[in-house]
């Protein structure tokens, strides 16, 4: 297994609708969590990725300001976006210019305010999320894409809404435990099930919400890493991919067909199979999007990805628990942070620092991120040796 | 205006050297392009080919049937289709091997609506001088 370039710190403020503060305040918060505990200076940063949905920001070009407020002014620095997926983004990228030697020490910065706009401007912005010159014209949103594979899943394979529900009740357990998730309490199925219909046959709480958030993740060579922290996490394995934004072009609704060529990518790197994974953050937009990522990454067999959330197997006590945090329908979804934060809490599972919803003796974890209707995938397989 | 910008309840881009879709649409036709080098049938229309890089393309009517492969009824929209919903979006397959993401006839009670069920694609015309097309029961 490779252990050329870790994780040594990570980061993240609080999920909110609203947090009240700017977009530099907040990574600094993010920044200040991720530096905690470790023997580094700012100074020895050497360079800084920015990750955002910058349809979303009112700064331009945010990285400048950033990297101004959290110290790192004079050293390069990179603006990534793949919309939902851009803080994964970051991290290859990150990892990339470690591995070729030009930096040894970078911080990944993850943030988004979603609260910055109004909601005129988030609904113009769902308008343009698919092929605006094909798609949009006929009022395609991103609820809608999802909603259209859960429409798919369910013909194909006899999935049903009841089934789809269940993955809320998980993440809202699990979220329960976490002080930084925006939605904390407990929800049953029912309460899933009686929510408005947003887009058939997705409800309100099958749907993630907006929120403000950032997170850090800092990454260093091998050389540099052990000296920084006694608790490195290794970079194992990556694997990145893309489907075609525009849905007509997509042979099939029922997967991500960009998720397990990057998934395979990943495991090939990491020397290791789905049946390896100790616990794992997938990508939960939405609840039929956790299902489809459970045959996706190999988790269950295509059509069988319900038996493990109806078997209690994705459980943080379960044979293959997944997003033990409470995933992105209960912390919220700021855009740019929401990767940082899923590899965030995989990096603490491998350090044993998660309490109750600690996956015990968890050596290898898998973070999936998507962007947009399922149009990009990010892997990242973590190791603890 | 130009064509393309009049396709759609709401436009977001108007040029490309597709318009001719829209004309189309406006005479009841519904077409996509064809290569004329290596044969690939595309949809959306695309003068340029990916298979080929050729940009000699031919344009194709779309008469068959095919089926629904996915759908959802909206019932919030985006900005601009807010007084629109409930709308019905769905993806159709076509034996020639294209699909076609749109709008479902409004005139088909929602509860008939199934995944499989064989449709067929239909130009439309919308309020005023804007063009459309939606799948209808064959």
């Amino acid at each position: 297994m490779e252990r050329e370039v870790a994780i040594v710190g990570a980061g993240q403020t609080p999920f909110a609708r609203r947090c009240g503060i700017s977009i530099s305040e907040m990574c600094f918060g993010a920044f200040c969590n991720a530096m905690e505990g470790l023997n580094l200076k700012t100074e020895d940063i050497d360079a800084s990725v920015v990750c955002s949905a910058t349809e979303y920001d009112k700064q331009r070009s945010p990285a400048a300001v950033i990297c101004e407020y959290l110290g790192f002014a004079g050293k390069p620095t990179f603006c990534v976006e793949s919309l939902c997926s851009s803080g994964s983004s970051g991290l290859r990228t990150a990892y990339s210019l470690i591995k070729a030697g030009l930096h040894d020490v970078v911080a990944v910065v993850g943030f988004q305010k979603m609260s910055e706009m109004s909601s005129a401007e988030a609904a113009e912005r769902m308008g343009r999320s698919g092929d605006v010159m094909w798609e949009s014209p006929f009022g395609l949103s991103m609820p809608a894409a999802f909603a259209m594979f859960a429409s798919a899943h369910m013909a194909k394979y006899g999935t049903t809404e009841e089934q789809m529900a269940s993955v809320r009740v998980k993440s809202s357990r699990c979220a329960s435990f976490n002080k930084e998730a925006v939605f904390q309490k407990e929800i049953t199925i029912g309460e899933v099930m009686n929510s408005a219909v947003i887009v058939s046959p997705l409800k309100l709480l099958d749907c993630c919400a907006n929120a403000d958030g950032a997170g850090v993740i800092l990454l260093a060579n091998k050389d540099r890493a052990g000296s920084i922290t006694d608790k490195p996490v290794w970079i194992h394995g990556l694997g990145a991919s893309a489907s075609s934004c525009t849905l007509s072009r997509r042979a099939t609704f029922s997967t991500i067909p960009c998720s397990w060529p990057a998934a395979k990518d990943a495991y090939e790197m990491a020397g290791v199979g789905p049946e390896d994974i100790d616990v794992a953050e997938v990508h939960d937009c939405f609840t039929i999007t956790e299902i489809i990522n459970y045959e996706d990454l190999g988790f269950a067999k295509p059509g069988e990805g319900v038996r493990l959330i109806e078997a209690g197997q994705t459980y943080p006590d379960g044979r293959i628990p997944v997003n033990p945090d409470g995933g992105i329908l209960s912390k919220g979804h700021p855009i740019g942070a929401t990767g940082i934060s899923q590899i965030r809490t995989i990096v603490r599972q491998l350090r044993g620092e998660c309490g109750k919803t600690q996956v015990h003796g968890a050596r290898i974890g898998l973070v999936q991120n998507l962007g947009g209707p399922g149009i990009y995938a990010f892997i990242t397989i973590l190791g603890r040796d | 205006m130009s064509e393309f910008q009049r396709f759609g309840v709401k436009s977001f881009t108007g040029e490309t050297k597709s318009s001719e879709f829209a004309a189309y649409l406006e005479r009841g036709q519904f077409i996509t392009t064809r290569c004329k080098q290596c044969r690939a049938v595309s949809f959306p229309p695309r003068v340029d080919c990916p298979e080929c890089r050729s940009s000699d393309v031919e344009w194709i009517e779309v008469t068959e049937k095919g089926r629904l492969q996915a759908f959802t009824v909206v019932h919030y929209g985006p900005a601009g289709f807010e007084d629109r919903a409930p709308y019905t979006l769905g993806v159709v397959g076509f034996p020639m091997g294209i699909r076609v993401f749109g709008e479902i006839d409004e005139a088909i009670p929602t509860g008939e609506i199934k995944v499989g069920m064989v449709l067929r694609v239909v130009p439309i015309r919308l309020n005023g001088e804007r063009v459309s097309y939606h799948f209808e029961k064959d």
